[in-house]
């Protein structure tokens, strides 16, 4: 559907709308090693954030709270992303999508690293919604780094 | 006099919208339905007009010259003044400062009469409903006196719950700051009650008037407020400018503010001694541009009539509360009563988050607020992590009101795909 609601599509692709109805990874993970809550004061948003690194590998992840379709989906994409991937590749993610958000250039390896998440891209048209998009990713680079400086 | 007095125009919305040159604009290639009013209203081409005059025309500083252009700025200015104090039934202009916005104003009275006047062991008291800039100076403050800050409740139903109210205003209340009407519930308050209340024990009343005096007829004296603050740009005036109203004796005994020129009567290399009111608290070269056009936008108002436009508002309300409650998929939070309520519609979607509402109205051309509305406890006690608002004002039409309930409507269907 389009029409009446002119740019929407940009912002809300498909699988922004099937990652905010059905989002990934929303079991809570036992004693984990990364535990975080972020949250953007300004609209209530906010995510409880787990992860458990083994290896320097995020072997589990789990995401629940509450926010807009934008921020909801982010986080299940953030979730669907880490899971597997070492900790140089979460910070390298982190910063792509960071660069992406603010309208620069990413490389194609970089967007073959982020795959679906590609799709928060449109965010970039309406700049008062990429707090939105990156909630949960910028808290989730801090936690993990502390992580890591254990 | 006060500005319940009959407007000397009739209340022609047509005629009305046609002095606001931006609602000619097109948002996203719709027509602008502006229902954002509780943050800021828009300007009609009256009050324009007075700010371009004016630095067309009369642009000098006040209460320095002797030269023509000086005179007539001071004039100006201090003729808004007086247009001010008529419009909120003040007894003497002097009582009115100018400041830059709501929060100065209360800023002012926090620093200065209740610095001097609360102390160890008093209490202050505060709703639950407050503007955060209603709640954060006397937070500030009480830790400072090591006094307690205390609050009324908001009741269930969304009106101020007064059944503690003997005790929660005692003998060690100093001041008791409320807002006159929720920009959150659009919650009219019992200012009245608690000013005789506040009184009994020898305290005094500041009223949060943001949300009141561009709605409704205020009257400071038949409210028995010591303080009152508002915005210009709430009411069709210009941003940057404020007012604080308070009794002469009360302003007269308190501290400057702010130090520097205009405020002083005469400054020695070791010291020096206050001007009169209201000088006392307007240091530096004021904000005469919008002093002056705060006059135009009061004129505008009287023109159309205080009564009138709190009963446009209130139909308009009532046609709004109505049409959102008959979609089912939305909480209103507040007075369910129109009656008992300003023209503020703050609302919880059953599954849509205010933020994705409000991008997709904004894709419409409607605009309303989402978020936490500067009342984040407020909001917080419904157990809601925002809401989204939709606020009326002189201009806007019940086919507005359609708009965005059809709005409201076309981005259920979008997010239900």
């Amino acid at each position: 559907m389009s029409g009446g609601l002119g740019n929407m599509d940009e912002l809300y692709e498909a699988i922004i709308l099937d990652h905010y109805r059905s989002p990934r990874n929303t079991a809570p993970v036992e004693d984990a090693d990364v535990d975080l809550e972020v949250n953007n004061p300004f609209c209530g948003d906010e995510f409880h954030i787990q992860l458990k690194v083994e290896d320097d590998t995020v072997s589990e992840v789990g995401i629940t709270g509450r926010g807009c379709a934008i921020s909801q989906a982010s986080a299940s994409l953030l979730a669907e992303l880490v899971e597997g991937k070492s900790s140089d590749q979460v910070h390298a993610a982190v910063d792509s999508i960071r660069r992406l958000l603010k309208g620069e250039e990413i490389t194609d390896e970089e967007a073959d690293l982020l795959g679906d998440i590609e799709a928060l891209s449109g965010v970039r048209k309406f700049p008062v919604r990429i707090k939105c998009a990156l909630l949960s990713w910028v808290g989730l680079g801090d936690a993990l780094k502390e992580h890591q400086a254990k | 006099m006060s500005n319940s007095e009959a407007g000397s125009r009739a209340f022609d919305v047509d005629a009305i919208r046609a002095d606001f040159p931006i609602l000619q604009r097109k948002i996203n290639g719709k027509d602008l339905v502006y229902l954002d009013n509780a943050a800021t209203t828009q300007k009609p081409s009256q009050v324009i007009k007075s700010l371009v005059d004016y630095y067309e025309q009369t642009n000098a500083n006040v209460h320095r010259g002797v030269h023509t252009l000086s005179i007539e700025a001071t004039d100006g200015y201090e003729l808004a003044r007086t247009k001010v104090a008529k419009f909120i039934n003040a007894p003497r202009p002097e009582e009115v400062i100018w400041t830059r916005n709501t929060s100065e104003s209360l800023n002012l009275v926090a620093a200065t009469w209740a610095e001097a006047n609360v102390g160890e062991g008093d209490n202050i008291v505060i709703t639950a409903m407050e503007h955060h800039s209603n709640i954060v100076p006397w937070q500030q403050l009480a830790a400072k006196k090591n006094a307690e800050l205390r609050y009324l409740a908001a009741a269930e139903d969304g009106s101020l719950d007064i059944s503690n109210v003997d005790s929660i205003i005692d003998s060690r209340t100093k001041i008791v700051a409320v807002t006159h009407m929720s920009n959150v519930l659009g919650t009219i308050n019992p200012v009245a009650l608690l000013a005789e209340k506040v009184h009994s024990v020898g305290g005094v009343i500041l009223v949060d008037a943001a949300q009141s005096v561009p709605h409704m007829p205020v009257d400071v004296q038949a409210l028995d407020a010591d303080f009152l603050c508002f915005s210009a740009h709430k009411m069709v005036g210009p941003t940057g400018i404020g007012v604080l109203w308070g009794r002469y004796d009360l302003l007269d005994g308190m501290p400057p503010y702010m130090f520097g020129g205009d405020m002083i009567l005469e400054v020695t290399y070791e010291d020096a001694n206050w001007n009169e009111l209201p000088y006392k608290f307007e240091a530096g070269t004021p904000n005469i541009a919008d002093a002056i056009a705060t006059g135009a936008a009061v004129d505008y108002l009287t023109e159309l009539g205080m009564d009138n436009i709190w009963e446009h508002e209130q139909e308009l309300t009532a046609y709004a509360m109505e049409k959102v409650l008959s979609l089912g998929t939305v909480r209103v939070l507040g007075p369910q009563d129109p009656a008992k309520r300003g023209g503020v519609i703050s609302f919880i979607h059953d599954t849509i988050h205010p933020h994705d509402l409000g991008t997709a109205l904004d894709q419409q051309g409607i605009a309303i607020r989402t978020g936490h509305h500067c009342a984040m406890p407020l909001v917080r006690s419904f157990d809601v992590v925002a809401a989204a608002r939709a606020s009326f004002y002189i201009y806007n039409t019940k086919s507005e009101v359609d708009a965005f309930v059809d709005g409201l409507r076309e981005t259920e269907g979008y997010f239900s795909r």
